[in-house]
């Protein structure tokens, strides 16, 4: 049986979805200010190794604890390093976990949370109450412990996100399904003969898929932010790596000196704030009680 | 279903919500490949195995997994949460210490985080599109957006060290001796004490944390606070109430305001929920002897006994939480009191 079989199972329709961001992007200029945002980091981040004008983990004592000059335009830190240039790449670090974070989360939750939502019964009880578990802990708090135990570095901390990440993708998704699970298509597929999880990952997923894409953008922003607070803790990077949180938390031993946190902390402020004017954006487009 | 049926039965599923949340801490606490031989004891002592064996039997690590759990309940139902390895103290007393810190921060927070919230969420949704609806969710979404140990930061340099219009970290001065401890809560304490010394200054210390803590709470409850109003704001009964010619001061906070209050009332609970669990940032950077900077040291020194409690609590903080948040339902909806 190939997928033609099936090609009656409505897609997800981009032209009006492109539509609808174009009018948002023009009803809503926080939106498009942060898409320029966002891209600006990106890109800034993304090509750290040629805008950087300095060797990021390179110390020079001579220039330790530099006020933001023409040379230093944002000051050096207490080895001599440029802040600037360790802001860019600690960018990608911050990001990337982010984004890591956030891919494996939903990968994990929609896993779990389809197949609760398409089993039903007792299994889906099941699962969903040992999603709920997890739910009831404050993020932070249980990150901590998951990173604590296993040992505080880079890789750890992201796992210990995805662990207290995946369980509302879960509940999202099982919702998404059972409500999906109801639709005529899907009784046409199965008439067709289709086997049980053809018709769950082929044909109700993809089409549970749009408002994924909204939960998981509105939530790089929180999954930077959380995962910076570890690092912050002293539970993500190590104290010598250029990363956004970690940079922020050697700063505080040097408050006199405020670029040193400063300007790693407005790093994270703006990329976030920038991914949020994004987030409601999509959530006009996505939500019609919110639109006029 | 009548109120007092409503009570026993939210509290009869509390119980297995809270058992299982303990369930979860120690499968967390015993499935890492961590040991708290090597977190705890100095080195010289963990090459010595009789020291080890009497810190692992003083523990009860040495017991199977399923024992460790059953004796760990059978413990917690007579009130005894086990005792700290990192502090030494029952678990109980280090959570009666730390606690009242975090329960004075997280309401001065949330009063702060209330009242900025749903004024700006109001302001908001009332001039949808108007320019002040815009710098409104600017600012609440500036509150979302800053990491709070940055906030917390640029307010300890501009209002403290700068300006001078807030104390810095703690809870009182270092020359300020603590008042008498009667409810652990400074502000009462120190009422209750007639020190007006004390008082100001516990007030100067709250400023800055409440203000880091409630910026932030302002974010959520303002955005909840707009969208909720202006799906109200669009209901035939307002268009009637402004029919009818009443002031729009009235149209807005008693028809329209008291009919958006569940959501508000909702985000407001989880997040009162939130600061009482904890904020370990907030805590950490203003030396706030509270349940955050426990949870904090707790687990990095992998005081297992300590996380499992501290686990409980917050199971037990967010229970209570909704609890309340359900009963204000019942008296802010008549239709769930009907229904």
């Amino acid at each position: 049986m190939t997928s033609s079989t099936f090609s009656s199972t409505p897609v997800f329709d981009w032209r009006d979805r492109a539509n609808k961001v174009g009018f948002v992007l023009r009803r809503n200029p926080l939106v498009l200010i942060g898409v320029v945002i966002t891209i600006i980091w990106v890109l800034a981040t993304l090509f750290a190794y040629q805008i950087a004008p300095f060797d990021p983990s390179v110390q020079n004592i001579n220039d330790r604890l530099q006020a933001p000059s023409q040379t230093h335009p944002w000051g050096t830190d207490e080895l001599g390093r440029d802040i600037f240039s360790r802001v860019l790449h600690g960018g990608r670090i911050t990001i990337v976990a982010g984004i890591a974070v956030i891919v494996f989360g939903s990968l994990l939750g929609s896993l779990i949370g389809s197949i609760s939502g398409f089993l039903g019964g007792n299994w889906d009880e099941l699962m969903m109450r040992f999603t709920e578990l997890f739910l009831a802990f404050p993020t932070i708090i249980l990150a901590m412990a998951i990173t604590a135990a296993l040992g505080p570095d880079l890789r750890n901390a992201v796992l210990a996100l995805v662990i207290v990440w995946w369980p509302s993708y879960a509940r999202l998704m099982r919702g998404l399904v059972i409500s999906a699970k109801t639709n005529q298509y899907v009784d046409a597929v199965e008439s067709l003969g289709a086997t049980r999880p053809y018709i769950l990952f082929r044909t109700i997923v993809p089409n549970c898929l749009s408002p994924m894409l909204v939960l998981t953008t509105l939530d790089i922003g929180n999954a930077i932010l959380t995962f910076a607070g570890l690092s912050f803790l002293g539970l993500g990077a190590e104290p010598t790596t250029a990363e956004w949180g970690r940079m922020v938390a050697v700063g505080i031993d040097f408050f006199d000196q405020w670029w040193m946190w400063l300007f790693p902390g407005l790093a994270i402020a703006t990329l976030v704030m920038a991914l949020n004017f994004i987030g409601d954006g999509l959530r006009d487009i996505f939500d019609p009680r919110t639109r006029k | 279903m009548p109120l007092h049926l409503y009570i026993v039965r939210r509290f009869l599923f509390a119980i297995p919500l809270i058992i299982g949340i303990t369930l979860v801490a120690f499968i967390i606490a015993n499935a890492v490949p961590s040991d708290p031989v090597s977190a705890n004891l100095p080195e010289k002592s963990q090459n010595d195995p009789e020291i080890v064996a009497a810190f692992r039997r003083e523990w009860g690590l040495d017991k199977s997994l399923p024992e460790q759990y059953v004796t760990y309940l059978g413990n917690v139902l007579q009130g005894n949460l086990g005792r700290s390895i990192k502090t030494k103290r029952p678990v109980i007393d280090d959570i009666r210490q730390f606690l009242p810190a975090t329960f004075e921060l997280a309401t001065t927070s949330i009063i702060t985080g209330l009242v900025l919230g749903v004024g700006m969420g109001i302001i908001s949704a009332v001039w949808r599109g108007k320019l002040v609806d815009y710098v409104t969710r600017t600012v609440a979404l500036l509150g979302v957006s800053f990491p709070v140990f940055v906030l917390a930061l640029l307010g300890l340099s501009i209002l403290h060290a700068q300006l001078g219009l807030a104390a810095g970290p703690g809870r009182l001065d270092v020359r300020i001796t603590k008042p008498a401890a009667v409810t652990g809560l400074y502000i009462i304490d120190s009422v209750i004490a007639g020190r007006a010394d004390i008082l100001a200054n516990a007030l100067s210390h709250l400023i800055l944390p409440s203000l880091v803590l409630g910026v932030y709470t302002s974010g959520l409850i303002s955005r909840i606070t707009r969208s909720s109003m202006l799906e109200v704001l669009g209901a035939e009964y307002v268009r009637t109430a402004r029919s009818k010619g009443l002031s729009e001061r009235v149209v807005i906070m008693r028809h329209a305001f008291s009919n958006a209050l569940i959501p508000v009332v909702t985000v407001i609970g989880l997040s009162f929920g939130n600061l009482l669990s904890g904020a370990v940032l907030t805590e950490t950077i203003f030396s706030w002897p509270g349940i955050g900077r426990y949870a904090f040291q707790a687990s990095t020194s992998q005081d297992f006994p300590a996380i499992m409690g501290i686990s409980m609590l917050i199971a037990i903080i967010y229970v209570g939480v909704n609890f309340v948040v359900d009963i204000l339902y019942f008296f802010l909806d008549p239709r769930i009191r009907l229904a």
